[in-house]
């Protein structure tokens, strides 16, 4: 599954000059702030806007190429799209609005299917409600519903949770979470949430200005100083997959076994084999040149120095490399140069809080 | 109740009104669509010429009609002699008439109707499969449905009292092209019929009460109906 983009479209006092690939399934997360064009890409991946030049492929098969005449209509690209203001249609019920696009495909999923979907996220009980007597998570569902029920080979997502409060953004997402492990659906996920990105995101193209400004996997570029710095998010650090493999009842703990070895944390009411998210802040990471003993901290990973950046304002950003996990620690300058901390050093790294998303 | 007389302008009343009114709704339908969701040069001059009949005298309307459709006029005479199709001096003159002048009210309301329609919702309807005819028929008209409701039952309830065009293409002829306000124009000229006219006034004024009553609930209905 390759997904080829390239996107040149000028408006009044905007140009948008996009072209990525990704090679691989899952999420890819298209980042950046509002009016960055984001939405813009996904319309012209979809359909809904015609590029002034570009080429659109979705695993080899073009759907849109300026130069070679080639524009399929959206209704013949198989892609589904989630949007923003999930724009289910009014007059229709919740049934009728999840059939539209099922009766519509050219591949149609049987009663089995649409059954499936409907069971997955939970609409059973508002099947025959109009999406007015629906609250913002229930519509977020069924647009959900809808998109995937039109057998698509590659779903978009404009910020589906942005509309959202919070206990609403918890409901919808475990959904997501289930699509993209479960359905293994290609997703193009649209968000201004480095949040979204981290819990829900396999690969990330930070779109700035109507430009790609980076491109890679999330495990590699969150812990990017230089991401973090073009990105401006407020707090960085690394993020890689754990799986649960022990439960200590006596001491409340669970262990989590990840490419950089064990970690110890607070219970998780998880069953063993759960694959979870865990996210290393760099300011929760500690460097010490000597295993230290006697120390409050469960987790002490072993690690290599791979870079060390000092800034003006007194800080050290120490890139690690633990396993096959990408570590950040953020110390003072101060420590660095007291410890003399240098590329390809083995260090050991201390960590006092791992936040764990839950699914 | 009523007299033959009064019932037979009731009943030629209402159903010059539908005639006029349902052959126009295609038209009016067409016209809302092209206006608002077409651009094309000359645009104003088109939304003014269609919205003409409601600032014109309807006195100048049946002459226009008289003039092109009356039977020495030479597309009237042309369609009394090839088709058989006569207007002038019948109630189905009569029907184009009114449904001419109320032409732009089915306009107004379609054309409301249209614009309160989100264009997201055509393009959720495209990207889940839907052709222009499917997004039309499945959104566009339902959707719609509401605006076509009230400007239909305006239009009816126009047409109803609709008197210059009618007396002026089709002239006053009972039992063809007297309608109730020809009626009761007719009996304020003959000596000794005010009582007359005060009742199909009476009548007038009850159709009308009536109308709109039925058209508020009716539109509440549509409105429930397309999830409003």
């Amino acid at each position: 599954m390759t997904i080829e983009i390239a996107v040149h479209h000028r408006f009044a006092g905007f140009e948008l000059d996009a072209a990525f690939r990704v090679a691989k399934p899952g999420v890819t997360a298209l980042f950046g702030p509002s009016g960055a064009g984001k939405t813009t890409i996904a319309n012209a991946v979809a359909g809904l806007l015609r590029p002034q030049e570009g080429r659109i492929a979705i695993d080899g098969r073009v759907v849109f190429d300026s130069s070679a005449g080639i524009d399929v209509p959206p209704r013949g690209r198989r892609i589904g799209y989630v949007f923003q203001e999930s724009r289910l249609f009014p007059h229709m019920s919740v049934a009728n609005n999840l059939r539209f696009g099922w009766r519509r495909a050219a591949r149609q999923a049987g009663e089995d299917e649409f059954a499936r979907v409907v069971d997955m996220l939970g609409l059973e009980h508002l099947l025959s409600r109009k999406p007015a007597k629906l609250s913002g998570g229930e519509k977020g569902r069924v647009a959900l519903g809808r998109a995937l029920l039109a057998s698509p080979a590659l779903l978009l997502l404009d910020e589906p949770l942005a509309a959202l409060d919070a206990a609403r953004k918890a409901e919808i997402f475990p959904y997501l979470e289930k699509l993209r492990d479960e359905v293994r659906l290609p997703m193009i996920y649209v968000t201004h949430s480095i949040d979204e990105v981290t819990r829900l995101a396999d690969e990330l193209v930070f779109v700035k200005d109507g430009r790609i400004a980076a491109q890679g996997p999330v495990f590699d570029l969150l812990p990017d100083l230089e991401f973090a710095s073009l990105a401006g998010t407020p707090s960085y650090g690394a993020v890689f997959e754990a799986t649960v493999s022990a439960q200590d009842d006596d001491d409340r703990l669970t262990v989590l076994a990840s490419d950089c070895g064990d970690l110890i944390v607070p219970r998780i009411a998880r069953p063993v084999g759960t694959r979870l998210r865990v996210r290393l802040r760099a300011e929760d990471v500690m460097i010490a040149r000597e295993r230290p003993r006697e120390i409050s901290a469960n987790n002490i990973l072993d690690a290599t120095i791979a870079s060390v950046r000092s800034d003006d304002e007194g800080h050290a950003d120490v890139q690690l490399q633990s396993g096959h996990v990408k570590l950040v620690s953020r110390i003072t300058r101060a420590s660095a140069v007291r410890l003399g901390l240098a590329a390809g050093m083995p260090v050991f790294a201390i960590v006092k809080s791992v936040i764990v998303d839950l699914r | 109740m009523l007299t033959d007389v009064e019932a037979e302008a009731l009943l030629l009343s209402l159903r010059v009104s539908l005639v006029a009114v349902a052959c126009a709704l295609p038209f009016a339908l067409a016209a809302a669509m092209l206006l608002a969701r077409a651009r094309f040069p000359g645009k104003t001059l088109v939304d003014s010429a269609l919205h003409l009949p409601l600032v014109l005298p309807p006195v100048v309307v049946g002459y226009l009609l008289l003039t092109i459709l009356g039977t020495r006029a030479p597309l009237g005479a042309w369609l009394l002699q090839n088709l058989g199709i006569r207007f002038a001096f019948s109630w189905t003159g009569a029907a184009l008439a009114s449904g001419l002048i109320t032409f732009p009210f089915q306009l107004r309301a379609i054309r409301l109707g249209l614009a309160g329609i989100d264009r997201g919702l055509g393009q959720a309807a495209e990207t889940l499969g839907a052709g222009p005819t499917d997004r039309f028929i499945h959104i566009v008209l339902p959707l719609a449905l509401p605006g076509i409701v009230t400007g239909a039952i305006t239009a009816f309830a126009a047409s109803l009292g609709e008197f210059g065009a009618i007396i002026t293409f089709v002239s006053n002829i009972p039992g063809e092209t007297q309608t109730l306000p020809l009626a009761i124009y007719s009996a304020i000229q003959s000596p000794g019929g005010e009582a007359e006219a005060a009742r199909l006034s009476l009548l007038s004024i009850s159709l009308a009460l009536v109308g709109m009553v039925l058209a508020e609930m009716a539109e509440r209905r549509t409105r429930v109906l397309v999830g409003q």
